[in-house]
């Protein structure tokens, strides 16, 4: 502590990349996410954030990431933007957009990147937007950042992105504050402000969690259609499996900054093989069943990021861990294809688990 | 927005009442209590060599012996009204607003006030400007460096500038910069009308010395705001706009920490504006301060009486515009 580094990210000079970034297994994709590693030194410890983390996303695709508190999804979404907060993070791994490898470029290219080609949805719309200007001065502002034109120009533009993410008389709200707009109203201004310079990957974090239930649907439809006017890649980050239900072509399930499961959203709800997955579903309810039962939580709550348990870090709250013979307190399980497209990381063997799911869990 | 202010000025109007009836409690209602006759308190007003019958004169002139309510209905009523004061043949005229008359000076003490406006003035605008330049703009550095060796050595530096009484650093800048060097020889107050150039030589080592006590403070409130701001969500956003790491900076961060530190400077400006009475007596500036000080030291009661209403309109005055201030600043803030 106490030094100030601005970025411990390797200073890596445009033009000169190591040669483990000139690997890519998915060169087509448009985002590939590949063995991202987040860690802070704290004075308790290195809190492993994000430990490991790659997949892939295509434009007009929406990946969801799904996991608790804590289990490193905000994160890894503040990393790739390059937000990472607190200057002493350390990050690993790569992240390609569209061609550019983006840990190891400097902090000045990916700045021009943000707001542009990759712009955020944030969780709370209150605390995310600045109370003293107003809406339309902070879409007005994004705006022309990254296109050189003029005030009465970008006005029209937020006007106009007002209108289309539904806020009723645009043209005398734009003038309005973050405060005199309601929560959904302020998290479709939010979308606004993300969408002003047509990115081609949004994030959206927590989109709905500071909404309520009505409000929460308007909104998922609102980022299905832009997605679907715009062509973007989305990526969704949520604990709530409704959400990413509606939304995700594809998921990825995180647990203590590890991806645990990861596949296509119908693998994850219809077949899904770890256990923590299995906890996940058993604990949203449903409207399929005639007989609803109670909810089953997951027993226990996530690890600390700093004393992440030993093997796989699920095991204490594991009710199959004994199953293992021990393997899952002592070895850290790989994440493993058990069919195509579909990653596990479990020690349970593959029949083992589909038996679980099929017989034990699903059969609730 | 309106009847905010109507009620605001309605406010401060009672409030220099209230200021007005403690001060002249204190002045007449606390020596009587503590067994001091009227005669006493006349004699303080006479002027050198008091002779009985113009003591008693002056009591029956002045109505000491009258109820303490009449006496501050005459008090009030000369702020409103002017007064006149008798003396035998001559008689004295106080036009309005009359804050009391000194009778040691034979003088209106409101235009004496007058007089030493500008001094006062000059100095609190100079220091004003340099503390606030620099102790925001360190506070910001600061904290953004938070856990340099700039941020150690300012934040000492900092803490420094709170504990030092301006008596100490004032005469230090003097024996360094007047008597060693000899830069700033022969220190007198210049009006900015005669000699601007002149004006600002003199009140360089004033405005310093006071400009160090305050930008201290109030880099150490930037830093605190600014570290507290900075880890807000919009500054996220701001940068997730893909601003440059200055205009979040200053437009985003800064925007937002500088309310308080404006609340803060009003009241500031304002208690200065009543007479710096330790800078002024250090720097021997002619101000307000002065004149209270010199007032006390004379036990003149009008001049005591009439400085501290004329302090105490400075900071309710204050006190107003930083209320106004914070709904211009604040949106969220509706008058």
């Amino acid at each position: 502590m106490g030094e100030s580094h601005e970025e411990l990210a390797p200073a890596v000079q445009p033009g000169v990349e190591p040669s483990a970034t000139t690997e890519r297994s998915h060169p087509s994709a448009f985002l590939e996410v590949k063995d991202l590693k987040i860690h802070f030194p704290t004075d308790d410890g290195l809190v492993r954030a994000v430990d490991g983390l790659s997949f892939t996303l295509d434009r007009g695709r929406t990946l969801g990431i799904v996991g608790e508190s804590g289990s490193g999804k905000s994160v890894t979404s503040l990393g790739i933007l390059g937000l990472h907060k607190g200057g002493n993070a350390r990050i690993s791994g790569q992240v390609w957009l569209d061609g550019d490898e983006l840990v190891s470029a400097t902090p000045e290219f990916v700045r021009r990147l943000r707001g542009a080609k990759m712009a955020m949805i944030f969780q709370d719309p209150l605390s995310s937007m600045h109370p003293y200007y107003t809406i339309g001065a902070q879409i007005i502002e994004a705006y022309r950042i990254h296109n050189d034109v003029s005030k009465q120009v970008a006005r029209k533009r937020a006007i106009d992105l007002l209108g289309r993410v539904g806020i009723p008389d645009p043209a005398h709200r734009v003038d309005d504050y973050p405060h005199q707009f309601s929560g959904g109203m302020r998290q479709r201004a939010m979308i606004a402000m993300a969408l002003s310079c047509d990115p081609q990957l949004l994030i959206a974090d927590e989109p709905t969690t500071a909404l309520d239930v009505t409000v929460q649907a308007q909104i998922l439809d609102l980022i299905q259609d832009l997605q679907g006017e715009f062509g973007s890649a989305v990526i969704v980050i949520t604990h709530d499996l409704g959400v990413v239900a509606e939304l995700a072509d594809d998921l990825v399930v995180m647990y203590a900054g590890k991806v645990v499961e990861q596949g296509s959203a119908e693998d994850l709800f219809y077949r899904p093989e770890h256990p923590y997955t299995w906890g996940l579903l058993s604990s949203m309810p449903r409207l399929d069943q005639e007989q609803q039962e109670r909810l089953r939580p997951i027993p226990g709550s996530p690890p600390s990021l700093i004393n992440v348990p030993s093997g796989c870090a699920f095991h204490p709250r594991c009710q199959y861990c004994e199953l293992t013979g021990g393997r899952s307190v002592n070895e850290v399980p790989q994440l493993l294809p058990t069919a195509p497209g579909h990653l596990v990381a479990c020690h349970l063997d593959p029949t083992t688990r589909r038996r679980i799911w099929t017989e034990e869990v699903a059969a609730r | 927005m309106l009847t905010f202010l109507i009620r605001r000025l309605i406010g401060a109007v009672l409030m220099l009442l209230i200021v007005s009836l403690v001060t002249f409690g204190v002045f007449f209602l606390v020596p009587k209590i503590a067994g001091q006759t009227t005669d006493q308190l006349a004699t303080q007003y006479v002027g050198r060599d008091p002779s009985p019958a113009a003591v008693q004169a002056v009591k029956v002139k002045l109505g000491l012996d009258d109820p303490l309510v009449v006496q501050y209905g005459r008090f009030i009523k000369g702020i409103v009204a002017g007064a006149d004061y008798q003396f035998g043949p001559e008689k004295e005229h106080c036009p309005a607003p009359c804050f009391g008359y000194s009778f040691k000076n034979h003088q209106p003490v409101w235009p004496l006030l007058l007089d030493r406006m500008p001094v006062t003035m000059s100095l609190a605008a100079g220091a004003a400007v340099i503390w606030l330049l620099s102790g925001v703009g360190i506070g910001v550095i600061s904290a953004l460096r938070r856990g340099s060796i700039l941020d150690r050595v300012s934040m000492t530096v900092a803490l420094a500038g709170v504990s030092l009484p301006i008596f100490f650093t004032g005469l230090v800048m003097q024996g360094l910069f007047k008597y060693h060097w000899r830069i700033f020889d022969n220190l007198h107050y210049v009006s900015i009308t005669d000699n601007p150039f002149s004006w600002a030589k003199n009140l360089v080592l004033p405005w310093i010395s006071l400009a160090f006590l305050y930008a201290a403070g109030y880099a150490r409130l930037t830093r605190a705001g600014m570290l507290e701001t900075m880890n807000e969500d919009y500054i996220r956003t701001a940068r997730a706009k893909g601003l440059p790491e200055r205009t979040v900076v200053l437009r985003h961060g800064l925007r937002a920490a500088l309310t308080p530190i404006v609340t803060i400077f009003g009241l500031d400006v304002g208690l200065l504006l009543g007479g710096a009475v330790l800078t002024e007596t250090v720097f021997s500036l002619p101000g307000i301060g002065r004149f209270a000080i010199d007032a006390v030291e004379q036990s003149d009661l009008p001049e005591v009486l009439g400085v501290t209403m004329f302090a105490a309109f400075f900071i309710v005055v204050a006190n107003l515009i930083v209320d106004v201030l914070y709904a211009v600043i604040d949106p969220r803030v509706r008058l």
